[in-house]
């Protein structure tokens, strides 16, 4: 295969890329694009290695080489649990970060292009910000698989001084950059480099320690944007557009997915971006706002079932406990169960619910819940006065009215599904706890609100069986 | 200076109903107007004169009278030649009246320069409308009283007994036709006890036939009838002939069929043949809601209920008026709604506002000019983003619009960061980055305009998609691993060894995130379903 032919084989690749991630958008075309990053994948593999880049002699180690990688992901994708997404995803990430940074050190080693002059500096450059980036990425993201699947406490780890800390590393990673650039060998920008990885790799960490569970959402897909930013900044270094393009795609997808979801908890981008955010500026929680005052009162299993059989119209809200319950088929059974009763049954998602963008959707999903009846917060925010039952299944912050009422509150201002509206609402819960905001909920104590207690699975386990009997 | 209403008698033989009950006179009078009835007006419906004195209107003794002194004529049925000698002009007449099919009629109400509301002319395709909609009123009777008729003429129970006598199967009824007197009879038949099943060439109302408690028969077909304003269209010959296989196999099992299949404009279709009749039991009912335009029976004769080969079929013209004070009480308010909107300002004066789209669809004749039929309707455009981002700048930003603008002043300092930032780069950088650069940031903007119409449900499976795709990073790791130009350059100091294992890994560790990213991608996107 000629440079050309190689090149065209790129832009076909490119476009099918743009094409996958246009499908996505939409449920109705979202398996077409999938297929067109498949396909568009397999173009841009087979033109490499037939191309003029590539000799005879690297293709068995390409091929072992996928093999063993290829055989790992495809083990990885058919065991995994649709809970686990969340840390799949971050995982994975952490992969792109990894191969990011190899990519770049095996470029730096490789003398077989010369550069000189600005092209020599713009080449090292690129190699340098390639690495840092696969490194953030890399370090981030295991930390993020490390608190999603719970190896490491959620709560944020903040340090003393960390935007200080964070600083401090700013400066020496500059500082060693210019070191790099001005290394005359190879050996000797070899420990710049090393040492700007480790503080990369360090500042990944830091970043997402001190990063709170409940914006576990913006940090996977600000970790995906990263990732982009890497392939991108390979691209560069390699001097190969169909990388640079196909990163820039991606980074920009996670950065206006990480924006969404930003607007979606009233949070500052541009604070996302720099991390360390999820935290009020020393301002602990719970000790602004007032208490709330009243009693709460508990309901059983058998008088929910009772509540859900005379409703007309019910919306369920789920949160992560239901996912951490793996809730969803329970709840699956008794929407039907209550539909062919001629229930209104329709679910209210908001967009930080769960742990990751979308992470609702698809958990209903795998238990058959249709998706016309998933709906977002926008969708059906307005119709909780004229529902009967709102069921809140694990979900606290994002049903919290301090967010609409009390401006004191750390999560003021954003914007939350109105269930204290619906004429009795039920949260299912495992105990009074706060959530991972650390916000204390008025909505428990107000005087249409029923509090099931208990593990959600079992909870509607029994739910079921009462509405059945 | 308040407008009188009148309210004459109906002429029409069989016509019992009546277009102004008591209870809506005293609505019209606090409208403001003055209100005058026909003497025996409502004796058919069971309204005494009396009744309406006391409610406040002037009873008038003869029809001649009544014409002349009102401003506004509230009718059931169209006029008659000598009703329409009657009329003066400016005179506005509000009733029923089919211009499409009375075309003379018309033109001899425009000879008399009046105006004429026709009621079966309203867009019902507005919700607004729907208050005034008297078609759907009148049609949600008739299906009641069919399914009465067809209780009548059967001789057994619709409901299912087992008593000490023996047992008894609950009757099996079919509808034909599921629009509102359709539904209507299904939930009539329901509540009767029977068991019922309905067919419509629309598809989309087989919900509708479910929340009624019928069963849902398809035409094992597929076509949409659908044909706009709620109404059904003429169907093509594939279709019409799987139509008519389910019908002789319904006509087989059921005791009761109701009919009420209309397509407007057009003779009713005939559905039942005289076969099918033929092989029903007998005893069987059926009624036949299409009479008046000829009938969806081959068999039925309009105006009179005839046994024909053991089955009785109903084919009576007048099922409205014989529940006469019903449908007169509904019909009345149906036209009150239109005097409210006819007279916004309460102070018994009509405005035939021609720029209300309901009332222009119901103005078929206006001061004596042909204003029927009418432009189609504009249902409301969602307004064009650019005239609410110049609303609101400074709009909480809400949803995920890409069209929200920044503040004036913002944008251009990005812009003038922006262009700074390219003008440095332009200065410095060798013209092979530029073309990269040029590359990335085109990238950036596709990556930005293509994410913005994801559906939040969909962010997870984008978010593997991007992540998979982001392991073209592979690309990077393949050319290093054997390049041809290393081979060239002999051994020039390149640690091939070290770069081969290095890109081994990174080629492993892609083709991880490669397959499993696509691989659960798919597996997330099959469960979507609707």
């Amino acid at each position: 295969m000629t440079a050309s032919l190689t090149a065209v084989a790129y832009l076909g690749a490119t476009i099918l890329f743009i094409l996958s991630l246009g499908g996505l958008s939409n449920p109705e075309t979202s398996r077409r694009g999938n297929l067109y990053g498949i396909v568009g994948m397999t173009i841009a593999v087979i033109a490499t290695v037939l191309g003029p880049r590539v000799s005879a002699a690297g293709i068995p180690w390409i091929v072992a080489a996928m093999v063993a990688g290829g055989a790992v992901g495809l083990y990885a994708a058919r065991v995994v649990k649709m809970t686990q997404m969340p840390e799949l995803v971050a995982l994975m990430h952490s992969l792109v970060g990894l191969a990011a940074c190899l990519v770049g050190f095996a470029s730096y080693i490789d003398t077989s292009i010369a550069y000189t002059g600005a092209e020599k500096a713009i080449h090292e450059i690129e190699i340098y910000l390639g690495i840092l980036i696969g490194a953030v990425t890399f370090s981030g993201s295991v930390i993020a698989f490390g608190k999603l699947s719970g190896k490491i406490g959620g709560r944020p780890v903040l340090l003393p001084g960390r935007h200080w800390i964070n600083l401090a590393g700013l400066l020496a990673v500059i500082w060693y950059g210019r070191a790099f650039v001005h290394a005359p060998s190879i050996e000797a920008g070899m420990t710049p480099l090393i040492v700007m990885t480790v503080i990369s790799l360090l500042f990944g960490i830091h970043m997402v320690m001190a990063i709170g569970g409940a914006d576990m959402p913006v940090v996977v897909s600000m970790l995906n944007s990263y990732s982009g930013w890497a392939a991108a900044a390979t691209g560069f270094m390699l001097s190969n557009d169909l990388l640079i393009v196909t990163g820039a795609l991606v980074g920009s997808s996670g950065a206006i997915l990480s924006y969404i979801m930003c607007r979606a908890m009233n949070r500052n981008f541009i604070a996302v971006i720099a991390g360390g955010f999820g935290t009020g500026e020393g301002a602990p929680a719970a000790k602004g706002g007032a208490q709330p005052a009243g009693e709460v009162a508990p309901v059983t299993a058998p008088e929910t079932a009772e509540l859900l059989r005379e409703a007309k119209n019910v919306i369920i809200v789920p949160g992560y406990g239901m996912a951490v319950a793996q809730a969803q088929h329970t709840v699956y059974e008794i929407t039907r169960h209550l539909r062919e009763k001629g229930v209104n049954v329709r679910f209210g998602i908001h967009p930080v619910a769960g742990r990751m963008p979308g992470h609702m959707n698809v958990l209903l999903a795998e238990a058959k819940v249709p998706y016309d009846i998933v709906l977002e917060m926008d969708e059906l925010n307005g119709d909780f006065p004229d529902t009967d039952v709102a069921m809140v299944i694990g979900a606290n912050d994002i049903v919290n009215p301090a967010a609409q009422d009390d401006p004191s509150s750390p999560i003021a201002g954003m914007p939350v599904l109105e269930v204290w509206k619906a004429k009795t609402s039920i949260v299912m819960k495992r105990s009074m706890a706060s959530g991972y905001a650390g916000v204390d909920n008025p909505l428990f104590y107000k005087d249409n609100n029923r509090m099931l207690f208990g593990d959600a699975k079992k909870m509607l386990d029994e739910v079921l069986v009462s509405l059945k009997a | 200076m308040s407008q009188v209403i009148g309210v004459p008698r109906e002429t029409a033989a069989e016509e019992k109903r009546v277009a102004t009950v008591p209870e809506v006179v005293e609505k019209l009078i606090k409208l403001g107007f003055k209100v005058k009835v026909q003497a025996g007006a409502g004796d058919a419906a069971n309204f005494a004169d009396d009744t309406y004195r006391v409610a406040g209107a002037e009873v008038v003794a003869d029809a001649a009278a009544l014409w002349a002194a009102s401003d506004i004529v509230f009718k059931v049925r169209g006029p008659t030649p000598e009703e329409v000698g009657l009329m003066r002009a400016g005179q506005t007449l509000v009733s029923f009246l089919w211009p499409a099919q009375n075309p003379e009629l018309m033109q001899q109400l425009a000879a008399r320069k009046v105006t004429v509301l026709a009621i079966d002319s309203l867009p019902r395709m507005l919700s607004r409308a729907q208050k005034m909609d008297a078609l759907t009123s009148m049609a949600g009777i008739a299906g009641y009283r069919a399914v009465i008729e067809a209780a009548h003429h059967f001789g057994r129970f619709l409901t299912g007994q087992i008593t000490a006598a023996g047992k008894v199967p609950p009757a099996k009824v079919f509808i034909a036709g599921a629009g509102v007197a359709g539904l209507a009879a299904i939930g009539t038949a329901v509540g009767l006890g029977a068991i019922v099943r309905a067919n419509d060439t629309r598809a989309e109302v087989a919900d509708q036939v479910q929340s009624m408690g019928g069963e849902f028969v398809k035409v094992d077909y597929e076509e949409e009838g659908s044909g706009g304003g709620g109404y059904a269209r003429v169907m093509s010959e594939g279709f019409q002939q799987a139509q008519r296989e389910m019908y002789a196999k319904q006509a087989r099992e059921v005791d009761i069929i109701i009919t009420t299949a209309l397509i407007p404009g057009k003779p009713a279709p005939k559905l039942i043949t005289s076969e099918m009749v033929k092989s029903m039991k007998p005893g069987s009912v059926i009624v036949d809601l299409a009479a008046e335009q000829g009938g969806n029976c081959e068999l039925t004769e309009p105006g009179k209920a005839v046994v024909r080969q053991g089955v009785t079929i109903v084919g009576y013209t007048d099922l409205v008026s014989r529940l006469a004070r019903q449908s007169s009480t509904l019909y009345s308010t149906n036209l009150f709604r239109l005097a409210e909107e006819l007279c916004k300002t309460k102070d018994g004066v009509i405005n035939v506002n021609m720029e209300d789209d309901a009332i222009r669809g119901l103005t078929v004749i206006k001061d004596g000019a042909i204003t029927w039929p009418p432009p189609p309707l504009k249902l409301p455009a969602p307004p064009p983003a650019a005239a609410k981002a110049a609303a609101a700048p400074a709009a909480k930003a809400h949803g995920h619009g890409a069209g929200e603008p920044m503040a004036g002043g913002a944008l251009a300092g990005i812009s003038i960061a922006a262009a700074l930032l390219l003008w440095l780069i332009g200065a410095y950088a060798p013209a092979a980055f530029l073309g990269h650069f040029t590359v990335f940031v085109l990238g950036c903007f596709v990556g930005y305009m293509v994410i913005w119409n994801v559906t939040p449900a969909l962010h997870t499976p984008l978010m593997s998609v991007t992540n998979a795709i982001s392991s073209i990073i592979a690309i990077g790791a393949l050319i290093q691993i054997a390049p041809p130009a290393a081979a060239a350059a002999g051994a020039g100091g390149r640690p091939d060894e070290l770069i081969r294992w290095i890109a081994v890994a990174g080629i492993a560790l892609t083709c991880i995130n490669m397959f499993g990213g696509f691989a659960v991608t798919r597996r997330m996107l099959a469960m979507f379903r609707k």
